[in-house]
């Protein structure tokens, strides 16, 4: 059995009885939805090179989405979560087509001017309530019959939904697709000499990340019942940027490394030290550029490689 | 004509003077932001947060300084600030570069935008730990204060001031690049460093001062802005993404091309302000999603 | 083939070590005496530490809930049930805000949340604590659809001000005097147009008239444009329904511009600190509405030196506020004999307020502390005598006037 499966066995068991073992489940579906939201972005980044800045956009326009169907259309939890999802791609891919028309760090201001003037619509519009937020949204029954007021109900669904997104990033990664998508990051004139149409490629990569994204944005907006302007802030694209940078770039493991790392120390130190959780982002941000490149899980790899003990299994 | 579109010669030339203002900003930050681009081709993320420290400094230098020596009449007044902040705050620039960004050079130049970033952040954070998140007031210079009473509208002094030094300022740094034999350097080295190192020239340095010069500039930017806006942790934040939004519309291919974008589009804005209010927030990046597919590279870029 | 098992142990372990602090806590006995739902009494003050509106609120907050509770403690001589205080950050975020409160009520059996500035935070923690059957007291936040929309909750007290008093209170005063054309210069967001809608609707039912209004980006650096507009309608006052540094910001540029001092502005929602802050030349003239003032009389001037001493500022209505409705939770404890919510809220709505904070002041059926409010006016630098002495009171505004009255309230608890 070689190291992924292993992983995977630890993630779903380890998921499965962290609840049971007296850990504050609403913690931890937090970090499930970020965990997600940062698998999808290294599907973009780790594996296309595409650096998107403005990932928020596609998080927070689901939680909106989702909220207001919940809410105020009165659909069940599941079509809520499918509906801010859908527009999540249908966002990516109206981003997507634009922003690909450049490369580079203009791909990436281009993301970030396009988010922050999605964030400013959103503050307009009457429906999302502007600062406040969309709040009081209903947990529901999922498919009618399972209670997602009982917080271990939700939990399971909530890591359901988060190993589905999950598996569905790797079999991405792992396929034909994804080694074009790779091919992409490594070496792009010599993807597209080879024929590929490197911009359909970038695209569809796009929406399934902006689309995984929403997924993860829409759950979050069940768990919390509250969709707000928080989720469509740059702030929140800089985070997602930072754990999957944390946790290791282009790595199956790794954004979920990092959404826990750096959910967890939020929820530590928000209390004890109020505007240095910022500050200390920001180091965060500065040391794993400067000298931590490789995130925790590719410097645990590079460290397995060095000591012997077999090979990795990207 | 005013009459039908339902507003005053007063307050359409007054809104363009506003836009004319806010484009001046635009212009000095974005010029900046492309002469840090073009030299390191690095996207200077803590550009806002650079400008916020040197309108910092200038309040500080005029409100702090004295009880901090025990001297309440010690205080360094606007004029000394306009040239000393942008001194520090360059300095701070080059210490940056030489410490941190030089060893992302041979690296992809999203680093350095993520490095920025992460910059921007502990330099926010700080401040705001520092001095919370309310704004700070300072005061118009003395000589600065009143408007002249042009008939149609009044025209604050100090506005009309930044209007001017920010043009001087535009207009002296593209002269010198692209005029003098120093600013043929920095265009040849930015073309091909290998050759022009070859030539003798010492281009890690002209790289280090270049960057500390663009924050040399957010600063004065900065100082500028003190008495016009209040001086906050979070002034630069959101401005920075609207400057961004600017370089792409005007492409990072020449220094007058910023200048020009970040002025005429202040002035749209200040257009829009007056027809529509509520688009004011968005019409830059509006006008960015037609570039990018009109012209993609930019209405004045040259396509790298 | 073990071996390989080890960075992948080292990473699960990563994942999991930040989620090790998060385990719950055992339940704790009850007291004697009282039934106390694990024994002891927690407050939880959940308020803006860091961002634009710590100075109003913020650790001055915390302070005076602090304050309430040894001052209560003092009088029970000793024998007073125990009493724990938490508090923590919302940045003026309603998400975080709500994670917060959830993990207080769920993990840490808090019985009463306050302060709560920012509306988006009140809103959010309501509802939870309506699910969980706690108490929230709000102080800081201004919407009045908190107590009159169909978000009301039987389980909240609104306790020190809302935009409908502050609307009616400058609005009308405003109109009085003489100011009776308007023009807005709103925040564009749900409490700026809260704040616009209640102050027209004051103004043309006192006779003045509305010429228009313009809505600026929340928030905004600069808002020369925006008061050029209303400088060009020529209304006699520039109503500015915004908050925190628009507010300031506003008041900066349009003594820039030579629109004040022949226009005036009336902060529709300013803060002692705010004034503090500008400066009296800055501000002098403008009329603003509070629900306490320090140096009202010789009760407030007492307790706000107290304040003063520790926390070297003079308290805000906000601040007075949260230590008021405090000792009015706590003594309302006592009286029911237990922290349940239900019957905490029966008799805080029973029992009415008097101290330096309210006189009669009662709890309406949907929360609503009913109180007087002051029309105060900003003196001139000159007319300041020593620190702080910012305010004429022009008028106290009856508590009756100052809130929404029932019949236009569409909160399902009272009765029309």
């Amino acid at each position: 059995m070689n190291k992924t499966t292993l992983g995977f066995i630890l993630l779903v068991v380890g998921g499965a009885i962290a609840p049971l073992l007296g850990v504050y489940p609403t913690f931890l579906m937090k970090c499930w939805c970020f965990a997600l939201f940062a698998c999808a972005f290294n599907l973009l980044l780790g594996y296309t090179g595409l650096l998107s800045f403005g990932h928020a956009a596609f998080f927070g326009a689901a939680g909106y989405i989702t909220g207001q169907s919940i809410k105020v259309w009165g659909w069940s939890p599941e079509a809520g979560i499918l509906a801010g999802a859908a527009f999540a791609a249908v966002l990516g891919w109206v981003v997507g087509s634009l922003a690909i028309r450049r490369a580079g760090i203009y791909f990436a201001m281009i993301t970030l001017a396009l988010a922050q003037m999605i964030y400013f619509l959103w503050l307009q519009m009457k429906f999302t309530g502007g600062e406040d937020g969309l709040q009081g949204v209903p947990r529901g029954r999922l498919f009618g019959i399972i209670d997602l007021a009982d917080s271990m109900n939700l939990y399971y669904v909530v890591f359901a939904i988060f190993l589905f997104g999950f598996f569905l990033v790797y079999r991405t990664i792992h396929s034909p697709f994804g080694q074009v998508l790779k091919s992409i990051r490594e070496n792009e004139p010599r993807a597209i000499s080879l024929g590929y149409d490197v911009a359909k490629y970038k695209l569809v990569a796009f929406v399934l990340s902006a689309a995984l994204s929403g997924l993860a944005g829409a759950t979050k907006t069940v768990v919390f019942q509250l969709a707000s302007l928080t989720d469509a802030h740059w702030h929140t694209s800089g985070e997602v940027v930072l754990m999957t940078l944390l946790g290791g770039l282009g790595t199956v493991f790794g954004p979920v490394v990092g959404a826990f790392v750096i959910v967890g120390l939020q929820n530590q130190l928000a209390d004890k030290v109020g505007s240095w959780v910022q500050v200390i982002m920001g180091i965060i941000f500065v040391v794993c550029v400067l000298a931590f490149r490789r995130g925790i899980v590719g410097e645990l790899m590079a460290l397995a490689r060095k000591t012997g003990l077999g090979s990795v299994a990207k | 004509m005013f009459e039908m579109l339902g507003i005053t010669p007063q307050a359409l030339y007054s809104q363009l003077l506003v836009g004319l203002i806010n484009g001046s900003f635009y212009a000095v930050l974005s010029l900046g932001l492309a002469v840090i681009f073009g030299m390191l081709n690095i996207i200077n993320f803590s550009h806002g947060a650079q400008y916020m420290m040197g309108a910092f400094i200038a309040w500080i230098g005029l409100t702090q300084l004295g009880p901090w020596f025990g001297d309440p009449e010690f205080r360094l007044n606007y004029w000394l600030a306009l040239l000393l902040a942008p001194l520090l705050v360059g300095a701070f620039g080059v210490f940056i570069e030489r410490t941190m960004l030089s060893r992302l050079y041979k690296l992809d130049h999203l680093y350095g935008l993520l490095l920025t970033f992460g910059l921007a952040l502990i330099i926010e954070g700080l401040f705001r730990y520092a001095y919370g998140i309310s704004g700070q007031q300072y005061e118009i210079p003395e000589i600065l204060q009143g408007a002249i009473n042009l008939g149609f509208m009044y025209l604050p002094k100090y506005r009309a001031w930044v209007i001017i030094a920010s043009l001087a300022v535009c207009f002296s740094t593209w002269y010198v690049i692209e005029r003098t034999k120093l600013g043929s350097y920095l265009r040849a080295g930015t073309e091909n460093p290998r050759l022009v190192q070859a030539f003798g020239v010492n281009v890690p340095l002209m790289i280090t001062l270049t960057y500390g010069f663009g924050v040399a500039l957010a600063a004065f930017a900065g100082v500028l802005a003190a008495p016009i806006f209040t001086v906050g942790p979070l002034m630069g934040a959101d401005l920075i993404i609207v400057v961004f939004a600017v370089v792409v519309i005007g492409g990072m291919g020449s220094i007058l091309g910023s200048i020009i974008t970040g002025l005429g589009l202040g002035l749209i804005e200040g257009l829009t302000k007056v027809f529509y209010p509520e688009a004011s927030a968005v019409v830059v990046f509006v006008i960015m999603v037609i570039v990018l597919l009109v012209r993609p590279a930019g209405l004045f870029g040259r396509e790298k | 083939m073990k071996r390989k098992i080890l960075p992948v142990l080292i990473s699960a372990g990563l994942m999991f070590a930040p989620v090790g602090p998060a385990f719950s806590q055992a339940a704790k006995g009850a007291a004697g005496g009282m039934k106390l739902s694990d024994g002891v009494v927690k407050i939880g003050v959940l308020t803006d530490l860091s961002g634009l509106y710590s100075d109003l609120s913020g650790a001055g907050a915390v302070l005076a809930v602090k304050m309430a509770i040894e001052d209560f403690q003092a009088m029970e001589k000793g024998k007073s049930f125990p009493i724990e205080l938490v508090s923590a950050d919302h940045q003026n975020k309603g998400d975080v805000a709500s994670n917060k409160a959830r993990e207080w009520f769920e993990r840490d059996q808090v019985d009463m949340i306050t302060d709560l500035v920012t509306t988006s935070t009140a809103l959010a923690v309501m509802p939870v604590a309506k699910e969980k059957n706690r108490i929230t007291i709000v102080n800081g936040a201004a919407s009045t659809p908190i107590t009159s929309s169909k978000q009301c909750t039987d389980t909240n007290v609104h306790y020190t001000y809302d935009t409908y008093a502050l609307a009616n209170g400058t609005g009308k005063a405003v109109v009085k005097q003489g100011g009776d054309t308007w023009f807005f210069l709103t925040a564009d967001y749900a409490f700026g147009h809260a704040l616009e809608k209640d102050t027209t609707a004051t103004v043309l039912a006192n006779g003045g008239k509305v010429l228009g209004s313009v809505r600026h980006p929340f928030p905004a650096t600069d808002l020369s444009s925006f008061l050029l507009k209303a400088q060009s309608s020529g209304a006699k006052v520039i109503g500015l329904a915004n908050a925190g540094t628009d507010t300031t910001n506003s008041i900066k540029q349009a003594a820039e511009f030579g629109i004040t001092p022949k226009q005036s502005l009336a902060g529709l929602l300013m803060f002692l600190t705010d004034v503090h802050s500008l400066g009296l030349k800055a501000t002098q003239g403008m009329y603003l509405t509070e629900g306490f003032y320090w140096d009202f009389n010789d009760e407030t001037r007492a307790w706000s030196k107290r304040f003063f001493e520790k926390h070297k500022r003079m308290p805000t209505m906000v601040q007075a506020g949260d230590y008021s409705s405090t000792m009015h939770y706590l003594k309302a404890v006592k009286a029911a004999g237990t922290d349940e919510a239900q019957a905490v809220m029966k008799k805080m709505k029973e029992t009415p307020i008097n101290d330096f904070f309210a006189k009669n002041g009662r709890i309406r059926e949907d929360g609503r502390h009913v109180h007087d409010f002051y029309l105060l006016q900003v003196k001139k630098p000159e007319e300041s005598k020593y620190p702080w002495d910012y305010y004429h009171v022009r008028q106290v505004i009856p508590a009756n006037d100052a809130v929404m009255p029932v019949a236009q309230s569409e909160c399902p608890l009272v009765k029309k």
